[in-house]
């Protein structure tokens, strides 16, 4: 009977809501796409730390630059170490073959990772990263266990290492729970570590869909165009329904 | 009208091509019942989509690539490189969740007031196919953009062809032209997609419409207008189409891109309903994704397929499903058309149906835990219950008089 009750409570929860959970507890990334200054910090650590291993290959660095308001000497100077055009697609140098023995598989192309795994999940897990002795890489992930990624930003995060506890529900049952400590300090503390995160993140989300602000720009006019047709409209059907009994 | 238009480039028109003569029979001189409401409003909103569909498909045709090298990315270059390329995208995926909304609402207007029932069985089965059209369309344009979902759901749906006996595997193969899902399934339902099925649908719809205006609009009371004319043989309850129901469209069509621009402009992914998150990650052979869910308007008869424990038995239960409805003009034997005027034990028949077809709905996008299964085999029997209670329906059925003009409300 408490299953039928839970199945029938489930049935009223949107599926999407459900399918979030697993077990995993996911932060809240809480990025603001329209924070340009965070946008363009995300986008120097994203060509710094990300860039040599991940390729954004659907996206240009012309277009950064226009949507984050960079120069295009800036981009190239700033964001482009390995010459091109600005015309040129954010491809990677390193050869599959090569990642794929390094890393066991080749790193996935980060243009749309932010649609695929959501904000909130990329940002808990580059935070999440612990120090691992038994893996060849030292290092392992709360939130994608046994991830061929090494920590790459672990000199401004540092080192943490999981604790477990134990802690009682409500209702008695005991469940162990894993936390990360840190144990040696990076160069950031954790709370500018954390902001660096959103602004990688919050840069993640803007490649994965560049035209998001304009998107939302355009949404506004145009509702507010139809509303005002709507009124002529409706005033126009009144007039030629007045002579309908 | 015709007369006044004898001379000058129409009348040079009219008397090599029947132009003035079809406006007339289609929209000005067409008498439709004055007392629609709002449930009459989905038909030409299933018409603007179509629309909107086919030139926002024009569009994304002009830079899609169906390759499964490079399908993927060229949405992306859609998405980012061509000038409102994700406006033309997101009109076009958004599109096709509400093609399905508007089609399920202008069904169940169908249901309510009895639009199936004779002399309209043509126009319902015309609309049928339509619909069995519509998933057609769906289902190939959905594996298109070459996403993990495309991929794994196009192979779960073609594998169930598989199940049927004796040739189900040779016909998959058949179906896909390859053992998995590949480049030539994708070519080839691109092909589907783009010009076989639209032009077996436009041609239903020209019969749908042609069908409709020859027997009439049904109407809230499912009263036939034609019994009762006037002196000028035109029906006493009747409007002309054009101007009266055109510019009551045009409010409707505008309330409706209301809706559609919120979705499209605020949020084009609608929580993973109209484009799922998994559809980001490029299709991959080798990574079956943990949950494979068809998109929602497919749902409810993904979950009769999962609710029968046997796979074939379960494919013909799916088939049935939709089969089922062809029927309906002939199921339903009742002399009264309209929900108004009908019985209770019909409008409690068709809640339960309503019901059983959201909870179905619901229960295709959850994984077939035992629980859920069994309310999907609960929902499914509702949902068959519903035709063969129509059956004998009619024998205890208390109807109640059908008046003979329509009301005012």
């Amino acid at each position: 009977m408490k299953n039928r009750i839970l199945a029938l409570i489930m049935m009223v929860l949107p599926a999407p809501l459900l399918a979030a959970g697993g077990g995993v507890h996911i932060d809240h990334a809480n990025i603001d796409p329209t924070n340009t200054q965070s946008l363009q910090r995300g986008a120097r650590l994203f060509v710094n730390y990300c860039l040599s291993c991940h390729s954004a290959a659907l996206m240009r660095y012309e277009r950064i630059g226009k949507d984050l308001g960079i120069d295009e000497r800036l981009v190239a100077e700033n964001l482009m170490f390995t010459g091109g055009k600005v015309g040129d697609l954010m491809t990677v140098a390193t050869a599959p073959d090569d990642a794929k023995e390094w890393f066991g598989t080749v790193p996935p192309d980060l243009s749309v990772i932010a649609r695929s795994r959501g904000v909130d999940w990329l940002y808990t897990y580059m935070r999440s990263f612990y120090r691992d002795d038994s893996r060849i890489i030292g290092v392992n992930n709360l939130t994608f266990p046994d991830v061929g990624m090494p920590h790459v930003m672990w000199e401004l995060q540092g080192w943490q290492e999981p604790v477990i506890t134990t802690v009682k529900d409500h209702d008695g049952t005991e469940r162990k729970v894993v936390k990360l400590e840190l144990v040696e300090p990076g160069t950031l503390t954790p709370k500018e570590y954390d902001r660096t995160i959103r602004d990688l993140v919050n840069f993640l989300d803007y490649i994965g869909e560049p035209a998001k602000y304009e998107r939302r720009s355009l949404g506004v006019k145009v509702i507010m165009f139809l509303l005002v047709f709507l009124v002529v409209a409706y005033l126009m059907k009144k007039d030629f329904w007045k002579d309908v009994h | 009208m015709g007369e006044k238009y004898k001379t000058g480039l129409l009348g040079w028109i009219d008397a090599r091509f029947p132009l003035s003569k079809m406006w007339n029979e289609h929209l000005a001189e067409y008498y439709a019942p004055k007392n629609f409401n709002f449930w009459y409003y989905f038909g030409s909103l299933a018409l603007l989509v179509l629309v909107i569909q086919i030139l926002t498909g024009i569009w994304l045709t002009m830079n899609y690539k169906p390759d499964a090298a490079l399908a993927f990315n060229s949405v992306e270059y859609i998405m980012r490189d061509v000038n409102w390329g994700w406006l033309i995208r997101y009109m076009h995926s958004t599109g096709a969740s509400f093609f399905f909304i508007v089609v399920y609402l202008h069904m169940f207007r169908g249901l309510m007031y009895g639009s199936f029932k004779k002399p309209r069985e043509l126009i319902w089965i015309f609309g049928m196919i339509i619909y069995v059209c519509l998933m057609a369309e769906a289902f190939m344009g959905y594996l298109l953009p070459w996403g993990q979902m495309s991929y794994w759901g196009a192979q779960v749906i073609i594998s169930l062809f598989g199940a049927i006996p004796g040739i189900g595997d040779a016909l998959a193969l058949w179906i896909r032209g390859d053992y998995v899902i590949s480049d030539a399934t994708l070519n080839r339902f691109f092909a589907f997609h783009v010009i076989a099925v639209p032009i077996i649908l436009l041609a239903m719809v020209v019969l749908h419409i042609l069908a409709l205006h020859e027997v009439g609009s049904n109407n809230p009371d499912g009263v036939e207008i034609k019994k009762n004319k006037g002196a000028d043989g035109k029906p006493v309850d009747g409007i002309p189409f054009h101007p009266y129901y055109s510019v009551k469209d045009i409010v409707g069509v505008i309330v409706f891109l209301i809706f559609f621009s919120i979705v499209i402009f605020f949020m084009p992914e609608m929580g993973g309903w109209f484009l799922e998150k998994d559809n980001f990650v490029p299709a991959d052979p080798l990574k079956t994704p943990e949950h494979i869910v068809p998109l929602w308007y497919f749902t409810p008869f993904y979950a009769v397929l999962r609710a029968v424990p046997d796979k074939f038995l379960g494919v013909v239960a799916m088939g049935g499903a939709i089969v089922v409805l062809f029927f309906l003009p002939w199921l339903d034997r009742s002399p009264v058309k309209s929900i108004r005027y009908r019985g209770m034990v019909y409008k409690v028949a068709l809640g339960i149906f309503v019901v059983s077809f959201i909870a179905l709905g619901y229960l295709g996008t959850q994984p077939a835990t035992p629980v859920l299964t069994n309310f999907a085999r609960l929902f499914s029997l509702l949902y068959f219950g519903f035709f063969v209670s129509l059956l004998f329906m009619h024998k205890f059925e208390k109807t109640k008089p059908v008046p003979d003009r329509v009301t005012s409300k």
